[in-house]
């Protein structure tokens, strides 16, 4: 392999926007034949790149060569043309067209007087569904396919060109296991053709499965290419992020005060049922399981955005009625939501106005909202909390995703709340900030919060937690504390598995 | 000319694009007439833009919410009739409030569609502009309204008094966007509205009652209009049924004019009083050039759409964006 010529180089990139190197001097080359992983944190430079090698980014200097001849790439169709093919993490199909028009959108095959050639439509898309071994033909339409199947007339799309690289975006995001498997025997199936693969994912058990090589980026610069077969997920990782992520498992010095909040039989229709637990001052008690295992509806409805059809909420002792998000507040509840962008932020809002906003009406003098007052909240907790801005003017939607989930706890914590619930506390941001909000989570229980936190990431529950409820299709299942969970009861106990067969 | 200085004016550029379009229009009209900068002709333009101006500011309101009105024309037209009918009917003293009351309750009434029913403003706006034309040509019975004695009422006083010299409806016009400035950059409810119209998911998860204020935005919407009927009604003391017709679209253009974002969440009362006074002058300047009025039409929504066009660009630094 290694004496052939590489399919696709990307040489030396460097691609600026105005205050940030988005690219610093980045190469890259894959193989025939090999599947290359590309590695880094969320805003290391992996989607910049493939944008200037898809055209759509014009890199301000380095080069672009197929088979070693230079190449500039205009738009994603010109490098098409060029055989080298997108399959994109969101799927971009049309649901109420048929397979075949989607996969020759824009070149179907034509007679004369501009009328479709129904015919060989049909019969090459056939041809292309024919090799991806497909349970569908050319006529389904693609609102009726699953995703998975929809992912497979995406990836039909990149076969109406003979391509000498094909580059995977996150492809198994939202694939089961079984689709998985069908998509890697297409991955191989082009790979035995010679086609060259760049594949992007945060999955190391899937890079160290399918994968020849591995080059990792961190700040928009090249950090190193490895083989896949004489690395491991540490090196990887330490690449990636500079050392390695302490997620040891966290044991509370500070003493326990009484119970903040108390939840008894809490039920909303078929979203939970009969979810009892109590969160202590000083305290961090962590939801863990799956998507859809009912965590984030718990946390709405202790925030009023959900009612509930049965069940008690008692906060210190006294039963509270909460029917939206105005009496959650009063009550001392808050809660930072999963969905930071669409539901923690006004993103065209500035950092102060985006964290004195559920207060603003308290903030005022006489009837005018005071500057001062604001600033003065503003400025005490970009201190308490560290947040990196140039000032309280600078805009939410222009801050790291780090530095806007903080904007968004200094929010809650400027209302001192009894109860905090963070829900993925983490999401979209980048491994070094990660560590930093786990560490704020730990102190503000140790200030003495109740701190409800929920999240899909193990490792994270784990870091953070005194306590843990694991869920499993909106049914508390078992509660674990830190010192007696262990990674295979949390993950039984989220599966489903009842407790008694555990033991 | 090195990077940094050629990003500068870039940046300036893309900020500023409508003062600038609107300095080269005006210098361009100043040097086709001298008299489009004589002090009359300009304390003209912006007394006849007052009406126009005065909805505006309450439309800016709505856009900053997130929200379409395009009920104010078909509205405007209701309060005029109403006020001059009344007047004969009540007395001027009377005639007002019961016109303030009557707007506002339509206001009201699209607000709570909008606002606490959750129905797409564009549509029940639009709705509402044919609605209210119907309930305007009910209560006239498709009539002209006239008041009977012109000389001898003090009604007038709003669209044709001066107070030291100066136009009432410019006074109005200039305390009212005075007063929404303070409002909407000064208050609570001020910031309240630019999170709605910015994000109201996230407004809803801070606690703020988006419902009421989307409510209170076409109340303030009503209101201006209101004023904008008085102001009509007492300067000309009689009108047609149709006499807003259309001016819900001149409002929209002033406001994005002046550089509001239709998604809702932008936008400055001075911003909007900018893009009225553009307005203004524009088919000003085509009058003094001796065009036609029918060609005014064409010409005037040709310099809105170039102008819209040339921020755009700068926003984008390109002139055009054929792929994408």
């Amino acid at each position: 392999m290694s004496e052939s010529i590489p399919v696709l180089r990307l040489e030396n990139i460097v691609k600026t926007f105005p205050g940030v190197r988005a690219l610093d001097d980045v190469s890259l080359s894959v193989l025939p034949g090999e599947v290359h992983a590309l590695m880094g944190e969320n805003g290391a430079g992996k989607s910049t790149l493939m944008k200037v090698l898809g055209g759509i980014h014009a890199p301000d200097s380095g080069r672009i060569l197929i088979a070693e001849e230079p190449s500039v790439m205009t738009s994603p169709q010109h490098a098409k043309a060029r055989g080298v093919v997108f399959i994109h993490q969101e799927l971009s199909l049309a649901d109420e067209l048929s397979v075949a028009e989607n996969i020759f959108l824009g070149e179907l095959p034509l007679k004369s007087f501009g009328r479709v050639d129904w015919k060989t439509l049909y019969d090459d898309t056939d041809a292309i569904l024919k090799t991806l071994n497909v349970g569908f033909n050319a006529r389904t339409l693609v609102g009726d396919l699953s995703i998975a199947n929809q992912q497979m007339v995406e990836i039909g799309r990149a076969l109406t060109v003979d391509p000498r690289a094909v580059i995977f975006d996150e492809p198994t995001a939202s694939l089961t296991d079984a689709e998985k498997v069908v998509l890697f025997k297409v991955i191989a199936d082009l790979q035995a053709k010679g086609v060259g693969i760049i594949y992007i994912s945060h999955r190391m058990e899937e890079i160290f499965k399918i994968t020849d090589r591995i080059t990792v980026l961190r700040d928009g610069q090249y950090r190193g290419t490895l083989n896949t077969a004489e690395t491991n997920e540490d090196e990887v990782t330490q690449l990636m992020i500079g050392r390695s992520l302490d997620l040891s498992r966290n044991v509370s010095h500070h003493e326990m005060g009484d119970v903040a909040l108390e939840v008894r039989g809490l039920t909303c229709g078929k979203m939970f049922t009969d979810v009892t637990f109590a969160v202590r001052k000083g305290e961090v008690l962590g939801f863990y399981g799956l998507v859809g295992a009912g965590r984030t509806e718990i946390a709405e409805t202790l925030f009023g955005l959900r009612t509930p059809s049965a069940g008690k909420i008692l906060l210190e002792g006294q039963e509270v009625q909460i029917n939206s998000p105005i009496d959650a507040i009063r009550h001392g509840i808050s809660l930072v939501p999963e969905d930071r962008k669409n539901q923690g932020l006004v993103l065209g809002m500035n950092c102060r106005d985006n964290m004195t906003l559920p207060q603003v009406g308290d903030l005022t003098a006489g009837p005018f909202v005071s500057d001062g007052a604001e600033i003065a909240i503003f400025d005490q907790y970009r201190d308490k909390l560290d947040i990196r801005t140039p000032g309280w003017r600078q805009i939410a939607g222009n801050l790291s995703g780090g530095n806007q989930q903080k904007i968004v706890i200094g929010k809650w914590l400027s209302m001192r709340p009894k109860v905090l619930i963070v829900d993925e506390p983490t999401r979209g941001i980048d491994v070094g900030s990660k560590s930093e909000i786990h560490n704020l989570i730990r102190e503000l229980a140790a200030q003495g919060y109740a701190v409800i936190v929920i999240s899909s990431e193990m490792p994270e529950v784990l870091h953070v937690s005194d306590r843990i409820i694991a869920m499993f299709s909106g049914r508390v299942m078992r509660e674990f504390t830190s010192e007696e969970v262990t990674e295979d009861t949390l993950v039984q106990a989220i599966s489903g598995i009842s407790a008694d067969k555990v033991a | 000319m090195t990077g940094m200085t050629k990003q500068r004016i870039g940046n300036i550029l893309a900020k500023q694009g409508i003062l600038i379009a609107f300095a080269v229009f005006m210098i361009g009209f100043a040097i086709a007439n001298q008299r489009f900068i004589a002090i009359d002709n300009i304390s003209g333009v912006i007394r006849s833009s007052a009406i126009l101006g005065v909805m505006a500011l309450g439309v800016t309101f709505v856009v900053i919410g997130g929200n379409f009105d395009l009920s104010v024309g078909s509205m405007m037209s209701f309060s005029t009739i109403v006020v001059l009918d009344l007047h004969d009917k009540l007395g001027p003293a009377l005639a007002i409030p019961a016109m303030f009351g009557l707007t506002m309750a339509l206001g009201a009434f699209i607000g709570f569609l909008v606002g606490y029913m959750k129905l797409n403003s564009l549509i029940v706006t639009l709705g509402m502009l044919s609605a209210i034309h119907g309930l305007t040509l009910t209560w006239s019975g498709g009539k002209n309204m006239d008041i009977a004695d012109k000389a001898g009422t003090w009604f007038s006083v709003f669209g044709q008094g001066r107070i030291l010299g100066v136009p009432v409806p410019i006074l109005i016009f200039a305390g009212l966007a005075i007063f929404f400035t303070v409002v909407l950059m000064k208050t609570p409810f001020g910031r309240k509205v630019y999170a709605v119209g910015g994000n109201g998911q996230a407004a809803t998860f801070s606690g703020i009652p988006r419902a009421r204020i989307v409510f209170l935005t076409y109340v303030i919407s009503a209101f201006c209009v209101a004023t904008a009927g008085l102001l009509q009604a007492s300067r000309s003391l009689g009108s047609q049924n149709t006499v807003g017709q259309g001016m819900e679209l001149q409002v929209l253009a002033a406001v994005i004019l002046g550089g509001a974002s239709l998604m809702g969440g932008s936008g400055t009362i001075f911003k909007t009083v900018i893009g009225v006074l553009i307005l203004g002058f524009i088919q000003n300047g085509l009058l003094l050039m001796g065009l036609a009025f029918y060609v005014q039409y064409v010409v005037t929504w040709g310099i809105i759409i170039l102008a819209v066009w040339l921020d755009v660009a700068a926003k984008r630094g390109r002139l055009w964006s054929p792929t994408a």
